[in-house]
């Protein structure tokens, strides 16, 4: 037990004495920071998440052809879920001689769980939220089956053998989805009328649903027994299959928490290097002394291992309370803002908190300590005798080979840790070249100016090592934190901008060619500008590379649905603004007509397809082969008609197709679309309004949480700089004490100090700012498909930040020491 | 009974103009309770000749023993151990470590040993240098003089059979070089420990029983 009470004693010490106070508080601040930026990001996702399921009416949903089983619900009941009953299937209506076709919606009470139905008096007149489901005897209608059928409120239609009562419009049902396939106009009514309209016999094709909501561990564990449980036939809905495009901004909300997350990890991991550095250092004398006094290798060793674990310890636990407090704290302020019952803060982020600080300190901290029980007990005499050097570039790859493993971990996404960890990568070395660069320049630059710039600029080429650590130490940090502020301000204001005022909020789908010319001329005298028409057929994949897909084996739910069900698809000569070329090339006029079809990357991932696959249509009836000429990735929450095949001009011009297009509509313009139901009877309106507000929810979600993620990371980044600022303090004391004995003015010392750090501030603020400008234009291109436009702002603000920053805190930082008298700095040294 | 022994130590070490040679070919046997003061001008290799035979160095050549033990067959490991048993230290840069206290700095090659009277013993030790009111301050707030002797008092607690002492009053004024030498050579009757040390000085070379004059790397005298 030697080792513990030497290695607990020395600690004391050591904390008493202040040595290990960089360490320590950097490894609190990055506990601190995990855990808050965890318990704050796995609430909103989780928030995020929970408003995305509002598309299926609950927070789980099962479908199946076959009536559920009542031990289903009963399953539901158990776990403490909410549940409710959900059938729908085609039928006409009729009222009087007159008849149409209607997608019925039968509903029992408590639907829907999640989301809330909106009613009109008239149709396409202003929605109110509606409280309840349809009483028996009620049908509440989409404004298309009133529009053609010409039905008051009050007049009673005939659903199969029962006769309901047209109560009000149906503007919007949580599950109405944005998939627009071949939809009938809603019927919603209570399940409780089903028995009277006869309409449900065996044979008939009816899909019943089962809802389900509660609290989300409850949810989580139900769908884990649903998964097990299900018969074959039964089918877990995902958010994708109803609404693409909130799919789209849930993963999009996602990566921004994600990059945030990031954010907080690397500079909480620059900080603890940083720290470990110092800490290194500091004891490198006292641990030669140690082993004068007969300290063996081991014991210095093992003590450093105690002490370093002990330190770890009291960090995870200081820093668990202040994220925990902090988060907690920022729940409280922002009770109004976060409505919803966010789930209850899981102890996760303190185990991630704690393996991460873990993996931190074995990668950083413990390189320099092994060096340290290296060091030759005869240091004592001659001083210049280091330890060995360590091999930093087998270390510290390590190191960030652990991190990188770890980030990964947490986020799990490839892409985005590929491309932030080859950003910090190749920023780090272009900071490491640079600040070999300044040593070197700063060398030859000391002969032409006074004594204060003399003493700064040879302090930055005579302490070379140290200030290329410095130099990328501020440079990370300045990097990571303005590629925050990046993302904080312009790549969300990029994508709320995307989704403004003018966003298309209505679809109309199944315009007959013949009536896309009168539409498009009713769309101009209505002052509705902007509604590209797209052509759109339906066809069905049925060879690839010349095998039939029904021979081929699809891991993924997708790729079946893609390979067994019909597709829309439409052709274009151009590539959509809202798309993405990402493989292949986009064909040129001399390509019409050929045989050529390009791909959305759900598409290409789903089918495992690549550029050249020869694929093989069936549309209706007529077969159809073409080559994969290129991949698009698409923005689906655009608001425009998207497409995961698109084929070039007047290559399908014989197969029989319709229309589809989307237009911005304002309150005002909206009762006009009575009058396009009833000049084009063919053609569904969809609007998506309400999904269009999901969205905005989500953004503005995501962009509190990265707000706030800003802060903590902001907390970590001072740690770095003061870190860094430290890293060279104890060579400072003793040159300053040594020019303040030569006769230097404290004011000549504190200008050479701040020559030096404005100079290391300078370099690594421009550095920072180009690279984060950079690497931030990379994602939003790349990862967030947003147009973003480099701000030279960021430059400048980086540059002018970094400098006086990292000068004005440096300045300050050696203002102790320049204060303290010579004759005590020389008697320490 | 003979304490310290070298035979034929040489160091040679590595330099941009080829091997260079910093001790050659030195012997020299050391009696237990004897004082020996090893001098020579600027670079003879006085500092090289005091960290081989306190092991903290290797020879190139030669062997090196304390107390019978053959250092140069030993490991770093092994020098260690030997060192923690048997050696004393003393620097001209006194080497306390500046986040102890005096007392802690004198506990601390006891707390290494794993002794249980810590500190008591160091408090002792801090007696009788003289600087029982100063066993709270911290090296700082120490006179050079006061820290001398708080090293003096780390060196001695352990009793060691040796004590090797570079340049003790090196960078002391002569009155407390003065006091920290009678306190060396006190400490070194008073405990029959054998003291080693390097030194200009000749007055101070003067007081020991014996004296190794260096030049150029060889033994003259």
């Amino acid at each position: 037990m030697p080792v513990l009470r030497f290695a607990f004693r020395n600690l004391w010490r050591d904390l008493k004495s202040g040595d290990s106070l960089v360490l320590l508080s950097a490894l609190t601040v990055a506990v601190a920071s995990l855990t808050a930026v965890g318990f704050f990001t796995s609430r909103i996702s989780q928030g995020v998440e929970r408003q995305a399921t509002r598309v299926l009416a609950a927070d789980l949903r099962l479908e199946s052809a076959d009536p559920l089983s009542p031990a289903v619900f009963a399953a539901a009941r158990a776990a403490g879920l909410r549940s409710t009953l959900e059938l729908s299937f085609a039928t006409a209506l009729f009222k009087g001689g007159q008849s149409q076709l209607a997608a019925v919606n039968a509903v029992a009470p408590g639907y829907p769980l999640r989301g809330t139905l909106r009613i009109a008096d008239v149709p396409f007149g202003v929605a109110r939220p509606a409280g309840s489901i349809p009483a028996p005897g009620e049908v509440w209608l989409d404004a298309r089956i009133v529009a053609q059928l010409d039905l008051k409120p009050g007049e009673d239609l005939r659903v199969g053998a029962a006769t309901l009562r047209y109560a009000a419009v149906l503007a919007y049902r949580p599950d109405q989805g944005t998939g627009f396939v071949n939809l009938a106009p809603a019927l919603l009514m209570n399940v409780g009328d089903l028995p009277a309209t006869g309409l449900i016999a065996p044979g008939s094709r009816v899909t019943y649903a089962g809802l389900f909501a509660g609290p989300a561990p409850a949810v989580a564990a139900f769908r884990a027994y649903l998964i097990a449980h299900k018969r074959p036939g039964e089918r877990l809905r995902q958010v994708g299959d109803y609404s693409r495009q909130l799919n789209s901004a849930v993963d999009r909300a996602g990566r921004f928490l994600n990059l945030s997350s990031l954010a907080s990890v690397l500079l909480a991991a620059i900080a603890v290097a940083m720290g470990a550095r110092r800490y290194a250092e500091r004891h490198v004398d006292a641990v030669a002394l140690m082993k004068c006094m007969g300290a063996s290798q081991g014991f210095i060793l093992s003590v450093s291992l105690v002490e370093l674990s002990v330190l770890a310890l009291i960090a995870v636990a200081a820093g668990a309370a202040i994220g925990l407090g902090a988060e907690t704290g920022i729940a409280w302020l922002l009770r109004d803002l976060i409505r919803e019952d966010l789930p209850p803060a899981s102890p996760l982020p303190v185990l991630i908190a704690l393996v991460t600080a873990a993996v931190m300190l074995a990668g950083f901290a413990l390189p320099p300590l092994m060096r340290l029980k290296n060091t030759p007990p005869v240091r004592v005499l001659r001083r210049t005798a280091d330890p060995p050097p360590w091999r930093h570039g087998v270390s510290y790859g390590l190191a960030l080979a652990a991190m990188i493993a770890i980030l990964w971990i947490m986020v799990r996404d490839t892409e985005l840790v590929a491309w932030v960890g080859a950003g910090v990568l190749g920023v780090g070395v272009a900071l490491t070249a640079a600040g070999y660069g300044l040593v070197h320049l700063t060398g030859g630059l000391r002969g032409g100016v006074g004594v204060a710039w003399r003493y700064g600029l040879a302090n930055v080429s005579r302490r070379g090592g140290a200030s290329v650590v410095q130099i990328v130490a501020f440079g990370l940090g300045l990097m990571v934190l303005l590629l925050l502020a990046v993302v904080r301000g312009d790549l969300l204001n990029s994508w709320r901008a995307s989704l403004g005022d003018r966003v298309p909020n209505n679809f109309l789908i199944n315009i007959r060619p013949q009536d896309r010319e009168p539409l498009e001329q009713w769309f101009a005298a209505h002052g509705i500008a902007d509604a590209p028409m797209y052509p759109v057929i339906r066809a069905r994949i049925t060879r690839i590379n010349s095998r039939a897909v029904g021979t081929l084996h699809f891991a993924n739910a997708r790729g079946r649905a893609f390979a067994e069900r019909e597709q829309n698809l439409t052709w274009s000569g151009a590539l959509m603004p809202d798309n993405q070329l990402v493989a292949g090339s986009w064909w040129t006029r001399a390509d019409d007509g050929k045989p050529l079809v390009s791909i959305s990357t759900e598409y290409r991932d789903a089918l495992h397809l690549a550029v050249g696959d020869e694929l093989q249509f069936d549309i209706a009836g007529e077969t159809l082969s073409a080559r994969v000429a290129s991949v698009r990735k698409v923005r689906w929450d655009s608001f425009r008609p998207n497409f995961f095949l698109v084929f070039p001009p007047h290559l399908l011009d014989g197969a029989a197709g319709t229309y589809m297009t989307s237009v911005h509509l304002n309150a005002r313009q909206r009762p006009a679309l009575v009058e396009v139901v009833r000049r084009f009877p063919s053609v569904s309106v969809f609007d998506v309004d309400a999904i269009l507000a999901q969205i905005r929810a989500i953004v503005d979600r995501a962009s509190l949480a990265v707000q706030y993620v800003f802060l903590f990371t902001l907390a970590a980044g001072i740690v770095v700089l003061l870190a860094a600022v430290q890293a060279t303090r104890d060579e400072r004391r003793y040159e300053s004490a040594i020019l303040r004995t030569l006769g230097a003015s404290r004011w000549t010392v504190l200008q050479g100090v701040a020559t030096e750090f404005t100079a290391l501030g300078f370099l690594a603020g421009s550095l920072a700012a180009t690279a984060a400008t950079a690497i931030g234009w990379v994602l939003a291109r790349r990862l967030f498909s947003l147009a973003y436009s480099p701000d030279p702002a960021v430059w400048l603000v980086g540059l002018t930040c970094g400098t006086a920053l990292v000068g004005v805190s440096g300045t300050l930082a050696a203002w102790r020491v320049v204060n303290t008298p010579p004759i005590e700095s020389l008697r320490e040294n | 009974m003979t304490v310290l022994e070298a035979r034929d130590v040489t160091k040679t070490v590595a330099s941009p103009e080829g091997p260079l040679t910093i001790l050659a070919d030195v012997s020299l046997r050391v009696r237990a309770g004897e004082t020996l003061a090893i001098v020579g001008a600027s670079g003879a290799g006085k500092s090289t000749l005091l960290s081989l035979l306190a092991g903290l160095d290797s020879p190139t050549s030669g062997r090196v023993s304390i107390a019978g033990i053959d250092l140069t067959a030993l490991s770093e490991d092994g020098r260690a151990a030997v060192r923690g048993k048997h050696v004393g230290f003393v620097f001209q840069a006194f080497h306390l470590i500046p986040s102890l206290t005096a007392l802690e700095n004198v506990m601390m090659p006891l707390e290494l040993a794993n002794r249980s009277d810590a500190r008591a013993a160091a408090t002792e030790a801090l007696a009788e240098v003289g600087l029982t009111a100063r066993r709270s301050h911290y090296p700082k707030q120490l006179s050079g003089g006061e820290q001398q002797r708080v090293a003096i008092a780390r060196a001695f607690v352990t009793r060691p059979h040796v004590l090797f002492a570079d340049e003790p009053t090196g960078n002391l004024d002569t009155v407390s070089g003065q006091r920290v030498a009678d306190l060396l050579f006190e400490l070194n009757r008073g405990t029959g420990s054998t003291l080693v040390l390097v030194t200009h000085d000749r007055g101070l070379a003067a007081r020991c029983g014996r004296t190794l004059e260096l030049d150029a790397g060889r033994a003259v005298a």
